[in-house]
């Protein structure tokens, strides 16, 4: 199970003078859901183009299911699915007759693809949908019905581009399940984001920052490997303490969560409540309390390193 | 290989959102119908019934029988009578009128001197004697009105003084082919064939790709196994369909209501016809390939359609074209099928008749396929 099915070395891609992903080294594992972190514009959507074969990468060197891309981009697309960002399919179709239209794109035989196409309805909860405009219904139905599309030809990989930013919380929820249905029946999975609570259910992640890897591992290993610890701030004024405490050295970032304010301090600082204590003298009735990393102190923490 | 089955999917997915696509459809059933209604009736080469002003300053029984006469041709029509010649002139700057006939106080002396009547052979060079008999003026920046009035010059007159005429001895004699009743529609309504579809197949398909593109859905079909030539085809061959059914629609109505005879076998007239389709079609999805947006797209699709009205031999004869405006003309696949389409249903023309022009067509069409899959790229860059 641990068979690599995409690795990339030195993954570089330019648009003009523009670097959109630069130097990009991943290597992902068999029945993984693998994250793509960072924010809009951080390369996310160029990597997945290049790993599926749309781009050519400017430089490095590309394997996908053990051949390499582009050149094998064509013989792949029937083994790899591309759930892309935007609902692609025809608005102007109902749910089966895309559903249709996508098994016969990939070859399945009609017999076949009656009882698949049905599988799918059942499994995506589609059947009271079966003769629905797809364009008359919801973002979450679209999304199943894309989904449902994309894994008609059962790939063995499986790209999704933010599959779930146009989704409410409920349905992400039901969404995320049924891809690890999927990775429970033998598929990989290359999912981009710029939700944190998405990529906390990846099983590995890699954030990425003006199409620089700024980190990679598991989200529990990425928030134990965290070199910083985190001091949550309570008490009047929490406006007034973040001034204070901005800039301050060793203090990286702070960001106030409701009443609390979450401060990250560099890994270097012994004893870092008592540091922020010292700093906050001019303050009273705040209390500190020293807490878990969480997936967004180790976003914070990997991308501010770029920043000059 | 290539996949029949993909090649259907699409098909099968165009024809059912041209379907839901009702205006779409509509047009295609309406732009033959209404146009052909329109221009049958309304284009006209034989012109009749020109306005045309009066100016009678000898007010006699013969100058009134005179204006009778000329308008019992039928070619003008008299709807305003005026003093002076400069009145006249007023009329027709002022759009009132095309043209004025001035008839002068010594129309009887002119008359009775014409040689037209016969009554002695006159001697060319006394000047007095060879006068016309009266005077056009005639807004001349209209070519085809200008020409009708001229061919009023030789009129004769001898039913104004019930004299028998002098006979007049043809040059040549002039036997019309295909059309002997030179009516206009039997050569506008085969023409018309070519024009519309023109217009209907270059525009369905030069939206082809570029609405994948700006609705989103290319994304998703270059990431399937489908071949560009494969979507080309697939979205090819439903508009097929549609173009027979538009020239069913014109040749059929041409020939019941403008009696326009179809001469030509129907086989003949069926691969003329599918090829002129094919071609223009994968002209369409050319444009497809190059435009980036749907504006685009059906700018280029005028770029081509108005030399294909104006140049193609469907308004002005082919023949009276400059020679490199002939060649350019000859690019378009209209030019080629005005002569087919013409040829096939007024002239009975056979297929092998016909073969330089079918050759050049077919060589059209594969080229325009080829060249729109070949710049048709799975690849974003």
């Amino acid at each position: 199970m641990n068979d690599v099915v995409v690795s990339t070395q030195g993954l570089t891609r330019r648009f003009g003078e523009n670097t959109a992903v630069n130097n990009l080294d991943l290597e992902i594992r068999t029945g993984q859901i693998y994250g793509f972190l960072g924010p809009n514009g951080c390369g996310k959507t160029t990597t997945m183009r290049m790993l599926t074969g749309l781009l050519t990468p400017s430089r490095g060197a590309i394997s996908v299911l053990g051949r390499s891309m582009p050149e094998a981009a064509e013989p792949l697309k029937n083994e790899i699915g591309y759930m892309t960002q935007i609902f692609s399919y025809y608005r102007d179709l109902t749910v089966l007759e895309n559903l249709r239209f996508a098994a016969e794109i990939y070859g399945i035989p009609a017999k076949s693809a009656a009882s698949r196409i049905d599988e799918l309805l059942h499994t995506y909860d589609l059947t009271t949908n079966v003769h629905q405009l797809s364009g008359s219904m919801s973002g979450g139905q679209r999304q199943k019905l894309a989904l449902a599309a994309t894994v008609m030809h059962r790939p063995k990989l499986l790209f999704l581009d933010e599959p779930t930013s146009a989704v409410d919380p409920e349905t992400r929820r039901t969404f995320w399940e049924q891809l690890f249905d999927l990775v429970d029946q033998g598929a990989t999975m290359i999912v981009s984001t710029h939700f944190m609570d998405e990529a906390e259910r990846c099983h590995r992640l890699a954030i990425l920052q003006h199409g620089v890897k700024k980190a990679d591992g598991s989200p529990r290993q990425l928030m134990d490997d965290l070199q910083a610890d985190v001091v949550e701030v309570e008490g009047p004024d929490l406006r007034k303490v973040k001034h204070a405490l901005d800039g301050k050295p060793k203090v990286l970032s702070t960001a106030q969560v409701g009443s609390r304010l979450r401060v990250l301090v560099d890994k270097s600082e012994t004893q870092p409540a008592e540091m922020l204590q010292k700093q906050l003298s001019g303050f009273s009735d705040l209390s500190l309390t020293p807490q878990r990393p969480n997936l967004e102190d180790v976003f914070v923490s990997a991308t501010r390193e770029q920043e000059p | 290989m290539i996949s029949a089955r993909r090649i259907v999917a699409v098909l099968k997915k165009e024809l059912l959102q041209l379907r839901r696509d009702r205006m779409t459809f509509a047009m295609v059933i309406m732009i033959p119908l209404i146009q052909l209604l329109l221009f049958g009736y309304a284009i006209n080469t034989n012109l009749r019934h020109v306005p045309v002003a009066l100016v009678d300053e000898s007010r006699t029984e013969l100058s009134r029988t005179l204006a009778q006469i000329v308008q019992a041709t039928q070619v003008v029509t008299i709807t305003e009578e005026l003093t002076t010649p400069q009145e006249a002139e007023r009329a027709i700057t002022e759009s009132r009128v095309r043209a004025a006939l001035i008839i002068p106080q010594d129309v009887s002396q002119r008359l009775a001197r014409s040689p037209s009547l016969g009554l002695s052979l006159p001697n060319a060079t006394v000047q007095t004697s060879s006068r016309p008999v009266a005077h056009w003026i005639v807004d001349g920046s209209d070519t085809m009105v200008a020409s009708a009035i001229k061919s009023l010059r030789t009129m004769p007159l001898t039913e104004l003084l019930k004299q028998p005429p002098n006979r007049q001895v043809p040059t040549f004699e002039v036997t019309l082919y295909f059309n002997p009743e030179q009516r206009s529609a039997v050569n506008i309504v085969p023409g018309l064939v070519g024009v519309i579809l023109t217009m209907t197949m270059i525009l369905f398909t030069s939206a082809a790709i570029v609405r994948e593109r700006e609705r989103g859905n290319m994304e998703m079909l270059i990431n399937t196994p489908i071949k560009s030539i494969e979507l080309m085809i697939g979205k090819i061959v439903p508009y097929i369909f549609l173009g027979l059914i538009q020239v069913a629609i014109i040749l059929g109505l041409g020939h019941f209501l403008f009696d326009v005879p179809i001469n030509g076998g129907l086989g003949v007239l069926l691969v003329v016809t599918l090829l002129f389709i094919i071609a223009s079609l994968s002209l369409g999805l050319v444009i497809s390939t190059l435009a980036q947006n749907q504006l685009q797209s059906m700018q280029m699709t005028i770029f081509v359609l108005l030399p294909s009205i104006l140049m193609s031999g469907f308004m002005f004869p082919f023949d009276g074209m400059p020679k490199p405006v002939q060649v350019i003309a000859q690019i378009l696949p209209a030019t080629h099928f005005m002569d087919m389409i013409r040829g096939v249903v007024l002239r009975d023309a056979s297929l092998y008749e016909l073969r330089w022009a079918i050759l050049w067509m077919i060589g059209f069409a594969v080229f325009g396929l080829l060249a729109a899959t070949l710049r048709f790229k799975k690849r974003l860059g």
